[in-house]
């Protein structure tokens, strides 16, 4: 374990918070999220759309849009605060030491160019190599994200690449760099599932080859267990539980989480054990407008729900007998499986 | 017999004409379904579970008649509704209805929730205006919607509602079957789960027939009696839920099983056991079992002559299309 | 444990309740556009002038009523008189009725032909659409002037023929723009669930797809009334448009020779032509801001 005091983490995020402007005010879309990241560990952000994971993502990456803005709190990458890094700071990171993979592998590389042409750009811009050495390592990353035949295909164009491919691709250029962090916004949504499974392999042989931290960006309670060794829950813009995926999925001690959790039908081979009706959790995530108010957000939808949940924030707090399990919660469920 | 049957399809096939001839001259065209069969008895659910490019909502659309077949007998409720013909087509085609994909782009923009849901029963022609506001009145509240909602428009709604009122339109001319295209792939995990839950007490309540097209293995087996497991355009496998769940037979349903994640910490999934071979040509004739340069288990047979839909050794209605039936290890 | 019917959102889940119907955002929208604002505010202005001006101001315009070439606001004559010592004022509200009507006919007949053509081919595709489409090219390659010269020369300078003469050449964009839109929509799954419910072709091409596929057209039919007033100016210039009526083009075609003399008898009615003009296309940009999903998002 990389606890010790001594050493910093590779990224420490305090206190983070980020609002928009819009025509109707302020809206505090990332509320106080504080997450720390080790050099090669993996953690999910969980919670449906709406709840601020790839908000967070950008937020870290220096990539808001125009009307949003860090309002609060630190980004700490190996001690350097990129909140209030320059533009030309970010941009030499951006790529090279943090990196991003998105949901989309159909429009997110550059149809006119090769598959090597667009790897070849990310180690000249970053790493300043010669053509023939970028397309040297360009066949070589190809082969690490399992693309067969890398030589010859290193001169496809994307269109002519399956999905799965396109986005080992991305992964290929997203690693290009050996980054120390690899943001990946649900990857596989827009794959088919046997795909879906030879990506989540991929990654987590590169991510342990180059000890790369791997931030999963999901919904899926399924690649939260087979991608992750932590897990930090949101819900409306902030965190509502964060500990070690094997805890959290054992005793999920917000109302969200179990829900989150439950309401999926997983597969069994005993389907005389399946129930009729699935746990659901009523309605929908808040409009952003109500973000940020002094109450729990996620109230509405709770059936602990009482007088102090929708009256004040809760505060995080510390589940006893397992360390970094925390939960904000005024009613959480207890550790041992209460109901 | 018959009259518990809501849907007997037999040798279904439908194919998608190409740019340019074939080898042979004629013109290439690509076979997106190839010679189904399938049965689904009055107020059950069967499931089409298959990857991308299966052609599994291709079947299901040609069912409905809303793409061209090109073999195959549709039989509904005991009618011949794979041959009928324009008016009488447009007349019988209460009978189906389909709850689609995506609720942004399934419901009209321009028609208020109440219109989009009386639309079917317009066309349908068979009731007062009186009847219809009643049936509205009565499947908004079945679904879940407050009546003064009828009033607003698809944009005024969440995904979730806008499923809602896509429901509520498919019951409305109280369809023989209905036709669930991946109804809640696009919607939220929190709201998938309140979709399904309707589903199956819509059912309940009154009787409805399923065909549920579907990727998602969890969501398949909590909704359906049997599942049909399709891979570029054939059934591979073909059984009841329990049977199926059990001890799924053919390479193909086992691979698609290890591959969903499970939230079992210890269970890693075996991703990465498919072999990465080529991906068959549909515009040519077919020579083989479709999923050998796929499969872990292929061996020469594989590629001589195309595998049937068979009773699994000692089972009934557990088939699967496969040459090796039972003689490779299974993991 | 209840059924999902039951679940419908609690406290705070739902806000949106007034039925707000698409059209009452682009009106908002519309309003919140200043060029278009003005615009629409001049366009009132010279469209009022050319219905209710020829009652208040009622003088013949073909009449001599004066010396030639009195400049405005002599000898009563606000606009002053043409060549042939004609009242302009009379000239320009007569013109700007004529204008006016030709414009908007000529507009409303590409787009009855335009739709035509644009949703059929749209609809059906295949063999109708592959005819429609090169009878569609036809018109479009066709030397738009030079045909609707020809088209006046044969069968006489009348109002009638010079409308038609617009109309047959311009509605070529609305075929192209109508079978975009029909190609896209027809596509989606609200068309398939319309056709699955049992609508007719008829039905879905007419109360279905047409209706979510006139915002671009409506905003290409602003366009064009603009268009084909400068058309008919063109024509009128050239001495090709019907002669017993009064046009704005007509005024600056006739008073052409004497450009140097008389700048105003030309200057007038062309300011008039770029004031109408220019009104209707900030109108029409200001429809499509409102009428355009994609610019409405954000």
């Amino acid at each position: 374990m990389t606890n010790s005091p001594s050493t910093a983490p590779l990224l420490d995020v305090r206190n983070l918070s980020v609002q928009f402007t819009t025509r109707g005010g302020t809206v505090t879309v990332l509320d106080d999220i504080s997450f720390t990241l080790e050099r090669g560990e993996r953690i999910s952000f969980v919670g449906e759309s709406g709840c601020g994971k790839s908000m967070t993502a950008l937020a870290l990456m220096g990539l808001l849009p125009a009307m949003g803005r860090v309002s609060g709190g630190q980004v700490l990458f190996k001690g350097e605060d990129l909140t209030t890094a320059s533009p030309a700071r970010l941009r030499r990171l951006r790529g090279n030491e943090i990196s991003m993979i998105f949901q989309e592998p159909m429009t997110s590389l550059n149809p006119v160019f090769t598959i090597g042409q667009q790897i070849s750009e990310v180690l000249r811009l970053h790493r300043g190599v010669d053509n023939a050495e970028a397309r040297d390592r360009s066949v070589e990353l190809l082969q690490a994200v399992r693309i067969p035949d890398a030589a010859a295909r290193v001169d496809d164009y994307p269109h002519q690449l399956s999905g799965g491919q396109r986005q080992r691709v991305m992964i290929a250029i997203a690693l290009a760099c050996e980054p120390e962090i690899l943001i990946a916004d649900e990857p596989t949504t827009a794959l088919d599932v046997t795909v879906q499974a030879e990506i989540f392999a991929l990654l987590r042989d590169l991510g342990a080859k180059l000890d790369t931290a791997i931030i999963l960006i999901t919904h899926d309670m399924g690649a939260v267990a087979q991608m992750s060794e932590r897990m930090l829950v949101m819900y409306a813009g902030r965190r509502v539980e964060e500990g070690q995926v094997a805890n959290v999925i054992k005793a999920p001690a917000h109302p969200y989480t179990r829900g989150l959790i439950a309401c999926v039908p997983h597969i069994t081979s005993d389907v005389d054990a399946l129930v009729d009706t699935l746990p659901e959790i009523d309605g929908i995530v808040p409009p952003i407008t109500r973000f940020g108010r002094d109450e729990c957000l996620f109230a509405p939808r709770c059936a602990k729900a009482a007088d102090e949940c929708w009256s004040a924030k809760p505060q995080q707090s510390d589940i006893a007998g397992h360390s970094s399990h925390s939960v904000s919660c005024w009613h959480p469920f207890g550790t041992e499986g209460s109901r | 017999m018959s009259d518990k049957l809501a849907l007997d399809v037999q040798n279904l096939s439908v194919s998608f004409p190409m740019r340019g001839r074939g080898a042979d001259g004629r013109r290439r065209a690509l076979l997106a379904v190839d010679n189904v069969n399938f049965l689904i008895a009055r107020g059950k659910t069967l499931g089409i579970v298959g990857e991308s490019g299966s052609g599994k909502t291709t079947a299901a659309m040609a069912v409905a008649r809303l793409v061209p077949k090109l073999a195959g007998n549709i039989t509904i409720d005991g009618i011949d509704f794979g041959t009928l013909d324009n008016e009488a087509l447009r007349q019988a085609r209460q009978r189906i209805q389909i709850i689609f994909q995506d609720p942004y782009s399934s419901l009209n923009p321009r028609l208020r929730a109440g219109e989009i849901v009386r639309e079917p029963l317009v066309y349908a022609g068979e009731t007062s205006r009186a009847e219809q506001d009643r049936i509205i009145d009565e499947l908004f509240e079945a679904v879940g919607l407050r009546p003064e909602q009828k009033a607003l428009f698809p944009h005024q709604f969440s995904g979730g509602q806008r499923q809602r009122i896509g429901i509520a339109r498919a019951l409305s001319t109280r369809p023989s079957l209905i036709i669930c295209d991946e109804p809640v792939s696009a919607l939220d995990v929190a709201v998938q789960a309140q979709i399904l839950n309707l589903l199956k007490s819509l059912q309940g309540q009154f009787g409805l027939t399923y065909l549920f097209i579907s990727h998602d293995l969890g969501v398949v087996q909590h909704m359906c009696d049997d599942i049909a497991v399709m891979y570029m355009g054939q059934f591979m496998e073909y059984a009841d839920r329990k049977s199926f769940f059990a001890a799924p037979r053919h390479p193909y349903s086992q691979a698609l099983l290890d591959a969903v994640p499970t939230i079992d910490i210890g269970a890693q999934p075996t991703g990465g056991k498919l072999v990465d071979g080529e991906i068959p040509d549909l515009t040519l004739p077919q020579t083989g079992c479709r999923f050998a340069s796929r499969c872990p288990h292929a061996r020469d047979v594989c590629n001589g002559g195309v595998p049937q839909l068979q009773d699994w050794p000692g089972s009934t209605g557990h088939r699967l299309a496969c040459h090796l039936t039972g003689t490779f290890a299974t993991s | 444990m209840k059924p999902a019917a039951d679940s419908a959102p609690r406290r705070g889940a739902e806000i949106v309740d007034k039925a707000q119907h698409p059209l009452r955002e682009m009106v908002v929208m519309f309003l919140a556009n200043r060029a278009a604002m003005v615009a629409s505010i001049v366009l009132s202005i010279v469209v009022l002038a050319a219905i209710f001006g020829p009652m208040l101001h009622p003088v013949d315009p073909f009449e001599m009523v004066w010396a030639p070439f009195t400049p405005p606001g002599q000898e009563g004559f606000v606009l002053g008189t043409d060549y042939l010592g004609r009242d302009m004022l009379a000239a320009l509200l007569n013109g700007g009725r004529v204008s006016l009507t030709i414009g908007l006919v000529a507009a409303l007949m590409s787009v009855f032909i335009g739709i035509s053509f644009g949703a059929l081919a749209g609809f059906y595709r295949g063999l109708v659409e592959e005819v429609l489409m090169r009878i569609t090219e036809f018109f479009q390659v066709l030397p738009t002037l030079l045909f609707s010269m020809v088209i006046v020369a044969l069968f006489g300078a009348s109002l009638e023929v010079v409308t038609i003469a617009i109309g047959v050449v311009s509605w070529t964009a609305v075929a192209r723009i109508t079978r975009a839109e029909f190609l896209r929509i027809r596509e989606l799954e609200y068309v398939t669930a319309s056709r699955a419910a049992g609508a007719s072709n008829v039905t879905l091409m007419t109360r279905v797809i047409l209706p979510n596929a006139l915002p671009p057209i409506i905003v290409q039919a602003a366009l064009m009334v603009g268009s084909a007033i400068l058309f008919e100016a063109g024509l009128a210039f050239l001495g090709l448009s019907d002669p017993n009526v009064v046009s704005w083009g007509q005024i600056i075609g006739s008073n052409r020779p004497y450009i140097l003399d008389a700048g105003f008898t030309v200057t007038i009615p062309g300011l008039a032509i770029f004031v109408t003009v220019l009104s209707i296309s900030l109108i029409g940009d200001g429809l499509n801001d409102a009428l355009n999903p994609k610019l409405r998002a954000r």
